[in-house]
């Protein structure tokens, strides 16, 4: 590789639930995006005609997220003209896959300076509305044996023998890491406020925590793909999962991610891109990779895809400090940790998306932005973050502190 | 003016309306070579004719139009699809010329239009029909293993909607002239035929001309929207899977039905025609349609009208039917001829055993009230068809005495000898055994010419077929009156000769044996029972057995050993073995006994922890494919020898036998049809079945090997009709 790449910042919003009672719901998803984007700037005191391009992830791109979301936020934010932005999609993956796009950007030295991200406004743009052949098309969707994400989950909770209480136990340890981490104020420096027109505060702080969790109160939601497994996914699946009797459903609202609101960005470069804008490198991002496994059960690539960046980066499970896993579905989180042999005690340490919600396009940044601060607070070098996305693919990305 | 074009018959009257009476060759109409010269020539004459102010087509023949002909479709072989294509788009494109006249045509339906015979009343502007009892209409292709390729599933989208059309389609339902109206493939009904030519000239005098098929008209919508609309979206996404749960992926059709219906509400009118054809085109060949038209079909309709009964016997009906035993298939027996309105003294040994029997029918009939398919009256009238009693002597003047009692040879002897003094005469014995010789039963008989085997299946009142074994001494008169009450109450009847396990239970037992052999090789049994499952069978093998019960296996086992005849056909060791130690050392004797092969519960059926450790010292993984071959090859070896030695007749009893008493999966169109488009490497049909079981055999054993009959076809290069 020619050039590090470095990450110098990474922001994000705080998020909002995902419903119409939710605090950002009467934000537009420009709007949310294009915050983050002046929050860059002024934290840095940024000459935005220095940035190569805007990279953003959004994976409901229609509507009022259509069109190319990043360069109409580049345009909202007033950056330089000169500025251009592209909105990708890779599923559950895109803000994630928007940083490794931009460090490969940075890498090749084709570009010095990319802010990578992404935006997802699920209370305005609901999921799904974008349709698809894959799930929507029956040709596509008996050929390839589309079956929905949740009952994949169900399907590895199945597979590995973890009841509903297990389930359910790690749901309870996410909501209170991540209450415990924001009271302490963890994520102060990186969630930037989103604010109205006048510059009144919205909302400040990740406002889906349910702190008062219980293990009583999770154990009376219901299985959330019960209904549709029994209207035929179920049979879909146990087609390819003979061995299994049946499906047991235990995913619920409860252990399932959050529906939110929420966007990121990370602001990252060369070496020459930090002398030359007064940049501080925190970490540099040392390997990312993209796999994918079977598209039916859809959610067990992240261990594959860590592995695979792992090898590329000439480095062992060992070698990794702090881990990170978006939790999708409660199964898929701890079916990465087995698939890893690594501890609870260094895996999603701050809590993840059961507790504050996955705001699809934009989740895979700030994993990767909590990361970061974390490996600081802790003082400690090299993490790995990775994310389940549709189609079996799996992501990870590994950073090193500098 | 008239003219005879290939068989249509052109009339032009005063008001210049054309009437074409289609008389094609043959007992029918049918979208054949003739009919496509017709139907040609006859849209290119309206095309020039002047003036010109209606056409209406009528048919000559007992019924509208038959649809497709499906011998011309069974020939067409993988790699033709392209001639298929051309065919139909032919067709379409002269369907579409007729709907360019820009004048009103009209279809008077006499009688039947199904498939294509209603695809060529969905291309008229109107439709019809005289409201006869006989008359049959839809779309029924996808019984077939095809799809409506003549426009069937582009129009009917167009006219009644996605959502309304799609279960039509899938189910390929026919329907009665009234429901066809309220469905809306019918826009009028007349009572009688005579009403159809004045009611159809009058509704073309008065439309104006320039008449268009509405989706032809410029602001044409699909009823309740296209693709973009969130509901059809929805439908879209949900319908694939519901369709799995019916099908497991083995039938084709209804699958491409789907994908088309999907393209039809999606791309304008006539490039969704060609996607129609496309997809048509590439089912014609498939083995599903071959096995469903030859199996299902046509063996199933030679079947129902009687090749297997014998020729010039005067029929007959039963006036008063005799059920010795009221227990399950007793019970079962006496409901089914009472709903046919048969007359049934329900005999037991005790009268409480015996009102018991008939309080199932009532149970029955009030199932049947609760869902509104039956009335009280309905549920009276049946039970007063059923006399329970404890007296032999309340059977005198049984035209026909059936028992249904315990399988034991000296019971059965006893009970029969008892009541065949009570049969009217010429009446006959039947015995209801499963397991017992025809031949052997008959000894304890004064009339053997007059005893016969009729086999019900379990529920009596769901199974549709009976097996009919007709024992060394049953006369041809004993075989036709068995045979006349199986239709009397309306159900199919194949007839086998006498032999261990008949036809249906011996080739049944191979599929529990092949479970058994890989249970104790240490296959995963769940793997066993779903793969069941996945190759097409209503239940899995181990979860069959767990219904039939360890108990009975083991009864049979030893019965058959004792009476020297154990494996004598069919080779039942393995799961003789299995079910003598789950009932002897472990207790597990069924479902309905505290459980088999599995634990039974209120949240379901699991595996019973110990069942493969008792059985295999180890696990072994095998091939998914393997699994599934040898629990199908096995009985489909069975079935041939079962033809081979003459248990069966005519390969029709095989196929027709396999798919209503055995579940042999609907795609195979019967077990004995399967082997007639098998298909492994490049090799087709016999020889490709042969070379699986060489396979087989090779590496699982000499159960698998050809049987003689297979060998004898390959080399005359013949298949199994």
């Amino acid at each position: 590789m020619s050039n590090h790449a470095y990450i110098f910042d990474a922001v994000r919003t705080p998020r909002g639930k995902g419903k119409k009672d939710g605090s950002l719901h009467e934000v537009k998803p420009t709007a949310l995006g294009a915050g983050l984007l002046r929050a860059l700037q002024h934290r840095h005191q940024l000459n935005t005609a220095n940035v190569d391009d805007v990279v953003m992830g959004c994976v409901t791109p229609i509507g009022e997220q259509g069109s190319d979301i990043a360069k109409t936020m580049v345009m909202y934010a007033d950056w330089d003209e000169s500025v251009p932005g592209v909105q990708l999609d890779r599923f559950c993956a895109s803000g994630l896959e928007a940083v490794n796009i931009a460090a490969q950007k940075v890498a090749s030295g084709w570009e010095d300076l990319v802010v990578a991200g992404g935006v997802e406004m699920m209370s305005r743009v609901p999921m799904g509305v974008n349709g698809g052949a894959w799930s929507n098309d029956p040709e596509i969707s008996i050929h390839t044996g589309f079956a929905p994400q949740g009952i994949g989950a169900d399907t590895i909770a199945t597979i590995e023998g973890w009841q509903r209480d297990d389930i359910d136990r790690f749901a309870l340890q996410s909501q209170q890491r991540a209450a415990a981490a924001r009271d302490a104020g963890y994520f102060d420096n990186s969630v930037i406020p989103v604010v109205d027109r006048n510059g009144a505060v919205i909302l400040a702080r990740d406002e889906f925590i349910k702190p008062n969790t219980t293990m009583e109160g999770l154990g009376g939601l219901k299985p959330s793909f019960a209904k549709l497994g029994a209207m035929g996914f179920d049979d879909v699946v146990l087609k390819k999962y003979p061995h299994l009797a049946a499906i047991n459903h235990v995913h619920t609202p409860g252990n399932s991610s959050g529906i939110v609101d929420g966007a990121s960005a990370v602001l990252i470069g060369s070496e020459a891109a930090a002398k030359a804008n007064n940049l501080t490198p925190r970490a540099r991002i040392v390997a990312t990779a993209v796999t994918a496994n079977d598209p039916t059960i859809m959610l067990t690539a992240p261990g594959p895809a860590a592995y695979k960046a792992l090898a590329k980066a000439g480095l062992s499970v060992a070698d990794i400090d702090l881990w990170e896993i978006n939790e999708a579905f409660a199964s898929v989180a701890l079916r990465f940790m087995k698939d890893m042999g690594i501890s609870p005690d260094i895996t999603n340490v701050n809590g993840g998306a059961i507790a504050m919600g996955h705001p699809l396009g934009a989740t895979g940044a700030m994993i990767l932005g909590i990361l970061l601060d974390e490996l600081e607070r802790r003082n400690l070098k090299r993490g790995l973050a990775a994310l389940c996305v549709g189609g079996g693919q799996g992501i990870a990305t590994i950073i090193e502190r500098v | 003016m008239s003219d005879n074009l290939h068989g249509f018959h052109y009339h032009k009257d005063s008001d210049a309306i054309v009437t074409i009476t289609m008389d094609l060759d043959g007992p029918v109409n049918a979208m054949n070579e003739q009919f496509r010269l017709a139907f040609t020539a006859t849209v290119e004459k309206l095309s020039h004719e002047k003036p010109l102010h209606g056409v209406i087509f009528a048919s000559a023949k007992n019924t509208f139009f038959a649809g497709g002909d499906l011998k011309e479709m069974l020939q067409c072989m993988p790699g033709e699809e392209e001639s298929f294509y051309e065919l139909v788009q032919g067709i379409k494109a002269d369907m579409r010329k007729l709907e360019h006249l820009q004048v009103p045509v009209v279809a008077a339906i006499n009688g039947s239009a199904l498939g294509g015979g209603l695809e060529l009343c969905l291309a008229c502007n109107y439709r019809i029909a005289s409201d006869k009892k006989s008359t049959l209409i839809g779309l029924p292709e996808v019984t077939l293993g095809l799809l409506p390729g003549g426009g069937g599933v582009v129009r009917s989208i167009h006219l009644l909607g996605l959502q309304k059309a799609l279960p039509l389609l899938i189910e390929g339902k026919r329907m009665r002239p009234a429901q066809a109206l309220e469905t809306g493939f019918i826009d009028h009904l007349v009572a009688t035929d005579e009403e159809l030519i004045p009611a159809a000239k009058a509704w073309i005098l008065q439309t104006p001309e320039g008449w268009q098929q509405p989706w032809d008209r410029p602001k044409h919508k699909i009823p309740g929207g296209d693709v973009w609309h969130p509901v059809i979206q929805q439908t879209l996404a949900a319908a694939p899977a519901m369709l799995f749960q019916k099908t497991r992926g083995l039938l084709p059709a209804p699958e491409r039905i789907l994908s088309v219906a999907a393209d039809v509400v999606t791309v304008d009118f006539d490039t969704a025609q060609r996607i129609e054809s496309r997809a048509f085109a590439s089912l014609v060949p498939t083995k599903e349609a071959k096995n469903l038209i030859t199996g299902g079909f046509f063996q199933m309709n030679k079947i129902n009208s009687g090749a297997s009964r014998p020729r010039d016997i005067a029929p007959r009906r039963v006036a008063k039917l005799g059920v010795l035993g009221a227990g399950m298939m007793g019970q079962g027996i006496a409901y089914s001829a009472a709903k046919s309105g048969v007359p049934v003294i329900l005999k037991d040994v005790s009268i409480d055993a015996a009102n018991k029997g008939k309080a199932y029918s009532g149970m029955l009939m009030d199932k049947q009230i609760a869902r509104g398919r039956a009335s009280e009256a309905d549920k009276e009238a049946l039970l007063s068809l059923i006399h329970p009693t404890q007296d032999m002597a309340d059977l005198q003047g049984c035209d026909l005495i059936i028992e249904a009692v315990f399988e034991d040879l000296a019971l059965k002897h006893g009970i029969l000898a008892e009541a065949e003094q009570y049969l009217a005469e010429n009446g006959v014995l039947a015995s209801n055994t499963s397991t017992l010789p025809i031949s052997l039963l008959a000894e304890g008989v004064k009339n053997p010419q007059r005893f016969i085997g009729i086999h019900f299946f379990s529920p009596v009142d769901k199974m549709p077929l009976i097996e009919i074994i007709r024992g060394e001494a049953s006369e041809d008169s004993t075989l036709a009156a068995a045979f006349d009450f199986s239709q009397q109450i309306r159900k199919t009847p194949i007839v086998v000769n006498d032999s261990l396990g008949f036809f249906t239970s011996r080739v049944f037992s191979t599929y529990l044996d092949e479970a058994a052999r890989m249970l104790t090789e240490g296959v995963d049994p769940m793997l066993i029972d779903n793969l069941g499952k996945q190759i097409g069978m209503p239940v899995g093998p181990l979860t069959v057995q767990d219904e039939v019960s360890q108990q009975l296996a083991d009864r049979i086992a030893d019965t058959h050993k004792a009476m020297g005849v154990f494996c004598s056909k069919a080779d039942t060791s393995a799961n003789a073995e299995v079910c003598g130690r789950m009932v002897k050392e472990f207790n597990r004797l069924g479902r309905h006994h505290g459980g088999g092969f599995f634990d039974y519960s209120e949240g379901g059926k699991t595996l019973w922890p110990e069942l493969a450790k008792n059985f295999a010292s180890q696990a072994i993984e095998l091939d998914h494919a393997d699994i599934k071959d040898r629990l199908l090859v096995r009985q489909v070896i069975e079935s041939l020898k079962c033809l081979e030695e003459g248990v069966l007749s005519s390969v029709a009893d095989g196929n027709v036998g396999s798919l209503m008493g055995i579940g042999a999966p609907t795609w195979t169109g019967g077990f004995i049809q399967m082997v007639n488009t098998y298909q492994h490497g490049d090799l087709y049909g016999p020889a490709a079945f042969a070379a699986r079981c060489d396979e087989l055999a090779a590496q699982f054993g000499d159960r698998f090997e050809q049987p003689q009959i297979l060998r004898n076809n390959i080399a005359n290069n013949a298949f199994f009709h």
